[in-house]
């Protein structure tokens, strides 16, 4: 038994919405910000907002799909952490910052 | 519309878009990322709500534990902690706030045109560990064997990317003598 019957009183669209503004929260922090470990953060933001909408889909239908979708999706992000923190490592390294703007060399 | 909701439900949803917020305009990282781990609480609650009590705990040890100790961990080795980022003219944070403000607007607009379109179905206990084990390890137990060769992968190449490089030791030496 769950401690609230949400299903009863929340609508779907609701999740939605907020998933939406989580996600665009990330949107808006990935252009905004330019220290790249806060970047990662806000990709790590963005999948916790898909995350909870896939989890909100699951349970409202029914379907455990979802749900397995929402683990490996967990595992890939772990996977995309480790290696984007050895590349900002890396990086900073090489330039002795961790400022997404000197990463312009590649542009010639 | 917001009034019938639920205070627990309420409560969850602004302490969530909040802390959210503070990740995103917090000038210290430190500050970022526990606001980020904070999030990651208040999202397990959510699971918890949604009947997901599986996910809610593999949501606490993967993110708040893991990957957040990973992060305060990169930015304690890199001594990030002070506020060195470069303030960004007003032109850019309103160009990004007009950008993530279009594409919410966008999401909202199509999920009000395409309304109420799931059947509200839940089930008792498909979110437990039972449940989820039984359909991971029959209908998804090939892509769950790929995630352990995407572990693999990434952990060589985390373990190669952060190897230091006898080559490459030499030359920031050298420049460093000669500098």
């Amino acid at each position: 038994m769950s401690i609230l019957n949400i299903f009863s009183q929340v609508e779907i669209s609701h999740y939605i919405y907020l998933s939406t503004v989580l996600f665009c929260i990330g949107l808006f922090g990935v252009l905004f910000r330019r220290n790249a470990i806060i970047l990662l953060m806000c990709i790590e933001l963005m999948l916790n907002a898909v995350n909870l909408l896939f989890t909100a889909f699951s349970s409202y239908m029914g379907d455990s799909d979802g749900q397995i979708f929402v683990f490996f999706i967990m595992v890939v992000a772990a996977a995309e952490a480790a290696v984007g923190l050895a590349i900002l490592v890396l990086v900073y390294r090489n330039t002795r910052s961790t400022d997404v703007s000197f990463l312009d060399q590649l542009k010639g | 519309m917001m009034q019938n909701l639920p205070i627990p439900f309420l409560v969850l949803s602004f302490l969530t878009i909040l802390s959210a917020l503070y990740v995103v305009t917090s000038k210290n990282p430190v500050h970022s990322v526990l606001a980020l781990i904070f999030t990651f609480f208040t999202i397990s609650a959510h699971y918890v709500l949604l009947n997901a009590q599986f996910l809610a705990i593999v949501n606490l040890i993967v993110y708040a534990g893991a990957i957040m100790v990973l992060f305060l961990f990169v930015l304690m080795l890199l001594n990030l902690s002070k506020e060195t980022e470069p303030v960004k003219s007003n032109w850019w944070g309103i160009s990004a706030a007009i950008t993530a403000g279009c594409l919410l607007l966008i999401i909202t607009a199509a999920f009000q045109v395409s309304g109420e379109a799931v059947a509200k179905n839940p089930v008792e206990g498909i979110g437990l560990v039972k449940a989820l084990g039984k359909v991971l390890f029959t209908r998804f137990v090939v892509p769950f064997e790929l995630t352990g060769i995407l572990f693999l992968a990434s952990m060589v190449g985390a373990v190669l990317l952060g190897k230091r490089e006898k080559g490459n030791d030499a030359l920031i030496s050298k420049e460093e003598l000669n500098g």
